[in-house]
């Protein structure tokens, strides 16, 4: 009888105990927002396990604060999106907010982070203006214009003298082509002509066709990730490869977790981006183990750093508040922050709270029998250029 | 010039093999069933996964890309469609497409959203110069399958017993099962044809187009449905001239004129439907 009674109190003394620490101020709650569903999925996917990881690793705590993520599934609709925002800021008391796999899914986000003055960390949206329409929105990912320019650049060090550009029809599309046709012209290069193609193109053949008939040193492509391997497939299937033609782009149409699918066409292509699996550091060796093991073998992309980066954004501004949560200074403390991510030395431009970052250019290569995107030059401390030619 | 050519050919013969199932069941059995894609998708789906997780030779895919959809259209046509056989337009419009929107988010769900790929054997791949005009050999392989189909189908409607019972079931069903004639079976097995065509097509597609994912279904719903406006409705003939139309101009538009080149099919749509609404290789007063 006596036990009985004293388990019942202990259990009530549990509840209690338990629901005391659920309102506590220690806990603070930062709302993950993917696309777990629809077209984007595998984006959310990869986003989902970067940001879990680093929680995984690093433990829960943080400047006497206890870390809780909330993941929640926008199925990639800008509508969607806002509300749960909302419901995350309103109901759950989310001191920040994370994801945005597309450029329409972070802006529609932007006027409620400025107005309840929280921190929108964008961890995969690559539209350069994202970071202009409110001050409280910061960058883990990259711009396209940032791995754009690079390419041009390199391209003109290195005996490519004439593109011709193929690019998909919509923003970010638009967006690679401007940067590198602009950068390539500038310097000296010509570009023979600008391609684009529909976003629902079924077939490349006549693109491809018109590029090879144009003869140029090489072909700057951006496509969105799911159509990279059939554009490639079909550049080795027409014979542009071996007619002496350059594949050059930036890193998503070699997207490490595509790369495998695509399969030998993609042997040689040059592209420039921020991150590759087979990034050689001790911090991305030890990244990408982790990260295979907890996720049944699945390569990191870039989208898995950089929600491993938004999380390491978090803890080190928490960390230089001491543990204050309120958005203002949680942004003061993320403008200029700087550490060392599995891609390397990454750093938030305090003026236009986007990242500055190493840009890798990067070979498609055979290593152990797998393809990957092999490092062979650098260029250090990329800042966007769209928001650099403004200022 | 020849190469232009021979890609919108061979592009031209892809759309035929996906729509024909399409211009069969609209045309002969008045029926608009928007899910055509959604079989299609199946057939990929059936010969990706069988490639790369069974390890079944491209070739031997190609029997089960037909028959798993088939299968699946007989059972769909005999539990769902045939109710919608006399209902109007609207409904059927209604019904057929939000079986795509079902297909979609279930290959989603148990696939994922990336492409499957098909990787396609050697001997298939590559590409060969035949007095300066270079050929895929892929693409000469698609050309001579859906050719050899096309020759079929039309053999099959023209010269069999079962083609004259299945025209003269379309040009009235019920004097047609008073004849004798067992409407109900025709109509199954002309569904599951169409079905099996289909999944074909979206087997032979799926290294064209960069693998099978799931918003294949709408990927080439314009494409049917424009190769069956243009090409009319009624047999075989009007879509294999529609689809080579609309694949050659396809392809030269995009070639020549880069810039406005997607929007040639929609043009030649629209006037096609000036001149002949019926469609451009129809029979004049056909149904």
């Amino acid at each position: 009888m006596l036990r009985a009674i004293l388990r019942a109190g202990l259990a009530a003394g549990a509840i209690v105990a338990a629901s005391a620490a659920f309102a506590d101020d220690d806990v603070v709650n930062i709302g993950l927002i993917l696309p777990m569903t629809g077209q984007a999925a595998s984006t959310g996917k990869q986003e989902q396990a970067g940001a879990q990881l680093y929680l995984q690793q690093h433990g829960a705590s943080v400047a006497g604060k206890k870390i809780a993520l909330i993941i929640k599934d926008d199925g990639g609709a800008a509508d969607v999106t806002k509300r749960l925002a909302q419901e995350l800021i309103g109901n759950d008391k989310a001191k920040a907010l994370m994801g945005f796999g597309l450029t329409p899914l972070a802006l529609a986000v932007a006027p409620v982070a400025t107005e309840a003055k929280v921190p929108e960390i964008v961890t995969a949206a690559a539209t350069a203006m994202i970071t202009e329409k409110s001050p409280y929105i910061v960058r883990t990912s990259f711009t396209l214009p940032q791995a754009a320019a690079p390419m041009a650049e390199w391209s003109l060090k290195n005996g490519i003298h004439k593109v011709v550009t193929f690019v998909t029809d919509y923003g970010p599309g638009n967006d690679a082509e401007k940067w590198f046709s602009d950068t390539f012209t500038k310097g000296g290069g010509t570009v023979v002509e600008q391609i684009r193609a529909p976003l629902k193109n079924p077939d490349f053949a006549p693109f491809l066709q018109r590029v090879k008939d144009d003869a140029p040193d090489a072909v700057f492509v951006f496509v969105p990730s799911g159509q990279g391997s059939a554009f490639m497939k079909q550049f080795a299937e027409r014979g542009l490869d071996k007619s002496g033609i350059k594949l050059i782009g930036t890193g998503d149409v070699t997207d490490d977790d595509l790369l495998a699918d695509i399969g030998d066409p993609a042997l040689g292509a040059v592209t420039t981006h921020h991150y590759s699996v087979a990034h050689p550091s001790p911090e991305n060796k030890a990244f990408v183990e982790a990260f295979k093991k907890a996720n049944g073998g699945l390569r990191p992309n870039f989208m898995a750093v950089a929600a491993y980066d938004g999380m390491a954004l978090v803890y080190g501004a928490l960390e230089k508040t001491k543990g204050a949560t309120d958005g203002d200074a949680l942004i003061e403390a993320m403008k200029g922050a700087s550490w060392i991510s599995p891609r390397g030395p990454v750093s938030i431009d305090p003026q236009t709270r986007d990242i500055i970052q190493n840009i890798y250019v990067r070979k498609v290569e055979k290593v152990d029998g797998e393809l990957y995107n092999v490092e062979f030059s650098t260029i250090e401390a990329v800042k966007d250029p769209f928001k650099a030619a403004k200022n | 010039m020849l190469t232009i050519l021979f890609d919108g050919i061979a592009y031209g013969m892809l759309l035929f093999v996906l729509a024909c199932g399409l211009s069969v069941t609209l045309g002969l059995m008045n029926f608009v069933n928007l899910a055509h894609g959604a079989f299609a998708m199946l057939g990929g789906y059936a010969t990706a996964l069988l490639m790369n997780r069974c390890g079944v030779p491209f070739l031997a895919t190609l029997p089960i890309a037909f028959a798993a959809p088939a299968i699946l259209g007989v059972a769909l046509e005999r539990t769902l469609y045939r109710r919608l056989y006399g209902a109007s337009p609207l409904d059927q419009v209604l019904f057929t497409i939000g079986l795509v929107f079902m297909a979609m988010p279930i290959a989603n769900y148990f696939l994922g959203d990336q492409p499957q790929q098909v990787h396609l054997p050697l001997f298939l791949q590559g590409r060969v110069e035949w007095g300066g005009v270079g050929i895929g050999i892929y693409r000469l392989f698609i050309i001579l399958v859906c050719g050899a189909i096309a020759a079929a189908l039309q053999m099959f409607l023209i010269g069999t017993r079962f083609g004259a019972q299945l025209r003269a079931a379309v040009d009235d069903a019920r004097v047609a099962s008073g004849l004798g004639i067992d409407v109900d079976r025709l109509f199954t097995i002309t569904f599951a044809i169409g079905c099996g065509l289909a999944g074909l097509g979206g087997a032979l597609a799926a290294d064209v187009v960069g693998g099978i994912d799931p918003t294949f279904p709408v990927k080439f719903m314009v494409s049917f449905l424009i190769v069956v406006t243009v090409g009319g409705s009624n047999g075989v003939l009007g879509a294999l001239l529609g689809a080579l139309l609309l694949g050659v101009l396809d392809v030269a538009g995009k070639y020549y004129v880069p810039s406005i080149g997607a929007f040639i099919i929609y043009a030649v749509m629209v006037a096609a439907l000036l001149i002949r609404p019926q469609g451009l290789f129809a029979r004049s007063g056909g149904r």
